[in-house]
């Protein structure tokens, strides 16, 4: 294979979001090319079970749906962080970007006509004129069921839908191929230089528009929902122009219910009850209407809450509580919580309908990510795009509503995809070679020094656990100002160090430790960016909780953060910019019933 | 619990010149739930930052991390450690490309398949944005998403002894995959264009129907059940008058 590879639109990253702005681009004429670390059907997206949020209201329990509430949703669920003008934007445009994928074999479930029972035992009735429609569910934060899914597959039916098109398109796709950094010239983002992790090549691919869709970090956090390979590259490569800004880092997502020892999500739609190690089921204490399911910011902090009193239950895996749905019994549990029970069984060895479940809160999602405007481009560097989760086009603002990641990558990808369009076709492909060469040599003696073990002999895996745990610890659901200091000093000494890695297995070919190697010192970048950006905030918003600052702040913090890094920097300098509040002006954050 | 494990692990590195196949062993002392996605990662982490393995969503949905654990394809992060004998070993899946140690190309044999066989949805109408989306029978949706279901992890391409001896035939995962197209009411291609992807050798009468696919597939796939139902439908098809 060539060592440079020219294009129209480079795509960094091929889960639903960089999937669905390929197909934007390819279907307005252009030539595409996705790289991503793996197939991409095994991309983080398919793990995704739950759903996706779009006002269609089809069902009876969803009857008087409207983008309108949609809006209002996002907007109350972000505590007033997210930008409105995306929002609005989002909302009206997620029904067509669902249909749209039906039209592209997605097999959404439907709604047929007649009586069924619910979780909490209710029975309803969907009309014959629904029957067929795409049906939805209930999740949390959302005034009406809202939440479209396919079974217990939503993202794996998504991605392969998605995929399925990237196929029939003829768009290029390079697997196992790792984007290490960007090619840019000061103002303008002109590609990447990449790694071929089947042989270990060095590669540039040039493009008239570069655009980010990598995906989250949960990885940074020692315990996570997240897939292994979520390390937050495409923020790295970002942050390392010194050019793009991160918004909102401090904005980190905690599921819940996660079951241990791989802390995989466990819903079961809000019949069950929390349980402490005294079997007391303690959420009434702090949400008085039971049947309210709260926020998973709120949630969580109540279950650490107790973790911390000491009724935490301890396991062989750490602290955790009980989630208990036995009395919801064995017929519902098999029929309507199929992946629950599969997940309890397969990863845990228990049978939910007999025993308790073992859960504890873990990071899960991050808000923040590259700062875009409302179409897509990066903050800082012409040319460069981001969307889906590695994308700060802030939806989400300070807690990200359940299904609404999902919605986000295929309407964004459909807006953010054609506005990369429009940018490349008004584009010609500009750069010197020298520019290139320079760029691939950097990366090159990169390689070539930890090859040689020039840098030192600090152990890559040692000092990405070390990261993992400070974060937990001090930049989790809990934090202090006093805790963060520590943690951004524990981090700037990492950073030195990650530095020094030296490489065990030799790093000959495309050995793993080598790509780890390459990635640490951009993740404890991130780690700095996450802490000093929560450090900063002092007030509690949605998933940024100060036990200092324990109230919002709307006077001092209706603002975005947004954090980058000067070369040559040891911490990342922290810029803010306004909130746009164009319909819902601040107020009081309760969850819809 | 407290047994001491050894892992008889295949190593070879095919990109990097110099290397030879061969088995290394490794040894861990069991910990409380571990599976073979934990043991590997120790391993590296501790033991051998060389070694190569696939694993991305680490609970049986990514279909990343098929291996040959003690002789048998197995999903490595659903295989627990307490139900396998204290000696473990590690072989990559066959059939497929080898990447290195235990990671093998199963992505690129499932891109080439679905190209091969235009495993996308075939339908000439244009999307209307503004319009209702067509209605669909619940129980026709869930017949296709019995077929979706496939993580595509090859576990049953490398359980087929067809497979083996011939490397074109598409297997069950192949088969299976253009069942779903032909579930779907949503899909205009009729019976003949079918016939001509599946309709030969390679295709559905290419299996020999011993059913090594389904006794080995992670998902619990109806494999035998999808494999029946194309087998019907082609025989027809190719009984009957060509075209439309
Ligand atoms: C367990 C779990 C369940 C979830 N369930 C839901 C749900 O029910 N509903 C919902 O709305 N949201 C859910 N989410 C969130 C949602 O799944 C994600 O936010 C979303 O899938 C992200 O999609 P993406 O396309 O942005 O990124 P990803 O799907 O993570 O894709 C990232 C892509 O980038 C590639 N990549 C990464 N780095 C590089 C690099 N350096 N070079 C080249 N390529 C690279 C990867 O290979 C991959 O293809 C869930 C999250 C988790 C963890
Ligand atoms: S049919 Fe089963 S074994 Fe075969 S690839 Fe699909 S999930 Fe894997
Ligand atoms: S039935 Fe036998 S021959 Fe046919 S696909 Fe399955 S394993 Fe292969
Ligand atoms: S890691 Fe995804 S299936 Fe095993």
């Amino acid at each position: 294979m060539s060592r440079t590879h020219v294009t129209d639109v480079l795509v960094l990253g091929a889960g639903l979001a960089g999937e669905r702005t390929a197909i934007e681009a390819a279907a307005r004429g252009l030539e595409v090319v996705i790289l991503s670390l793996v197939p991409p059907r095994r991309s983080h997206s398919t793990a995704a079970q739950g759903g996706l949020q779009a006002a269609l209201g089809n069902s009876v329990m969803s009857r008087g749906d409207s983008p309108d509430l949609h809006f209002t949703d996002t907007v109350i669920g972000a505590d007033w962080g997210a930008d409105q003008h995306v929002v609005r934007l989002f909302v009206n445009t997620a029904p067509a970007a669902v249909r749209q994928t039906a039209r592209w074999g997605v097999p959404w479930s439907r709604i047929t006509a007649g009586e069924r029972r619910l979780p909490d035992l209710a029975v309803i009735e969907e009309p014959e004129a629904a029957t067929g429609l795409i049906d939805a569910k209930k999740f949390g934060g959302a005034t009406k069921w809202r939440t479209c899914y396919a079974a217990d597959g939503t993202g794996h039916a998504l991605q392969y839908a998605l995929d399925g098109m990237v196929l029939s398109l003829g768009i290029t796709v390079h697997d196992r191929t790792e984007a290490i950094a960007l090619i840019h010239d000061g103002e303008k983002c002109l590609g990447t230089v990449a790694r071929c992790l089947r042989t270990g090549e060095v590669r540039a691919y040039l493009a008239k528009a570069v655009v980010i869709a990598t995906g989250g970090c949960g990885r940074l956090y020692g315990l996570s929902t997240n897939s292994v390979i979520n390390e937050g590259a495409g923020l790295s490569l970002a942050l390392n122009t010194g050019l793009a800004r991160l918004g909102n880092m401090e904005a980190v997502q905690f599921h819940p219910q996660t079951l241990p020892p791989a802390w995989i999500p466990v819903s079961e739609g809000g019949g069950g009850y929390l349980l402490d190690r005294n079997l007391d089921y303690f959420m009434p204490y702090y949400q008085p209407q039971n049947n309210k399911q709260p926020y998973r910011d709120v949630t969580a902090r109540r279950m650490e809450e107790r973790i911390r009193a000491g009724l935490g239950v301890e396991g062989p895996h750490g602290p955790h509580l009980w989630l208990d749905v036995r009395h919801l019994g064995t017929d519902h549990i098999e029929r309507h919580l199929k992946s629950l029970a599969a997940f309890c069984r397969d990863f845990a060895g228990i049978d939910p309908a007999r025993e308790l479940i073992p859960v504890r809160p873990v990071q899960h999602y991050v808000m923040g990510g590259v700062r875009t405007n409302i179409d897509g481009a990066a903050y800082g560097l012409k040319g460069l795009f981001a969307v889906g989760e590695a994308a700060c086009w802030d939806l989400h603002g300070f807690n990200r509503l359940g299904g609404n990641s999902l919605a986000e990558t295929i309407v964004a990808g459909m807006v953010v995809g054609k506005k990369v369009a429009e940018f490349a076709l008004g584009e010609a492909l500009h750069y010197t070679s020298t520019l290139v060469a320079q760029h691939l040599a950097a990366q090159e003696d990169r390689l070539r020094r930890l090859v040689a073990g020039q840098n030192g002999s600090e152990n890559v895996y040692a000092l990405q656990k070390q990261m993992g745990q400070i974060l937990t610890e001090h930049a989790g659901i809990f934090r202090t100002g006093s805790g963060l200091e520590t943690a951004v000093a524990a981090l700037a000494e990492l950073h030195r160090r990650a530095q020094k890695v030296g490489l065990a297995s030799g790093g000959r070919g495309a050995v793993p430790e080598l790509g780890a190697a390459l990635r640490l010192p951009g993740m404890v970048r991130l780690a700095l960016c996450i802490a000093c950006s929560a450090l900063a905030r002092t007030e509690s918003r949605g998933g940024h909780f100060r036990e200092d600052h324990p109230n919002r702040d709307d006077v001092h913090w209706l603002c975005r953060t947004l954090a980058y890094w000067p070369p040559g920097a040891e911490v990342p300098v922290l810029k803010y910019e306004p909130v746009q509040i164009t319909e819902l002006p601040p107020g009081k954050r309760a969850a819809p019933a | 619990m407290d047994r001491r494990l050894t892992f008889d692990i295949f190593r070879y590195h095919p990109f990097t010149a110099g290397t030879e196949p061969r088995m290394q062993a490794f040894h861990l002392r069991e910990t409380p739930g571990m599976n073979i996605y934990a043991a590997l990662t120790r391993i590296r982490e501790e033991q051998d930052p060389s070694l190569m393995f696939d694993f991305v969503c680490r609970m049986a949905l990514c279909g990343s991390c098929g291996m040959l654990i003690n002789g048998r394809p197995r999903l490595a992060c659903k295989t627990f450690t307490r139900r396998l004998p204290d000696r473990i070993t590690l072989y990559p899946l066959p059939v497929f490309r080898l990447v290195g140690d235990l990671s093998v190309d199963t992505g690129e044999w499932f891109r080439h398949v679905a190209l091969k066989t235009g495993a996308w949805l075939h339908t000439s109408r244009a999307f209307e944005p503004v319009a209702p989306e067509e209605r669909m029978d619940n129980e026709t949706v869930l017949k296709v998403y019995e077929a979706e279901r496939c993580i595509e992890c090859g576990c049953c391409l490398a359980a087929c002894a067809k497979v083996h001896i011939q490397p074109g035939f598409i297997g069950a995962a192949g088969v299976n995959r253009l069942a779903r197209f032909m579930l779907d009411p949503r899909d205009e291609r009729s019976a003949a264009q079918y016939f001509e992807v599946l309709g030969s050798q390679d295709g559905i009468f290419g299996c020999m129907g011993l059913m090594g696919c389904e006794d080995n597939c992670p998902k619990d796939l109806p494999l035998q059940l999808q494999l029946a139902y194309v087998r019907r439908t082609m025989a027809a098809a190719g009984l009957g008058p060509r075209g439309n």
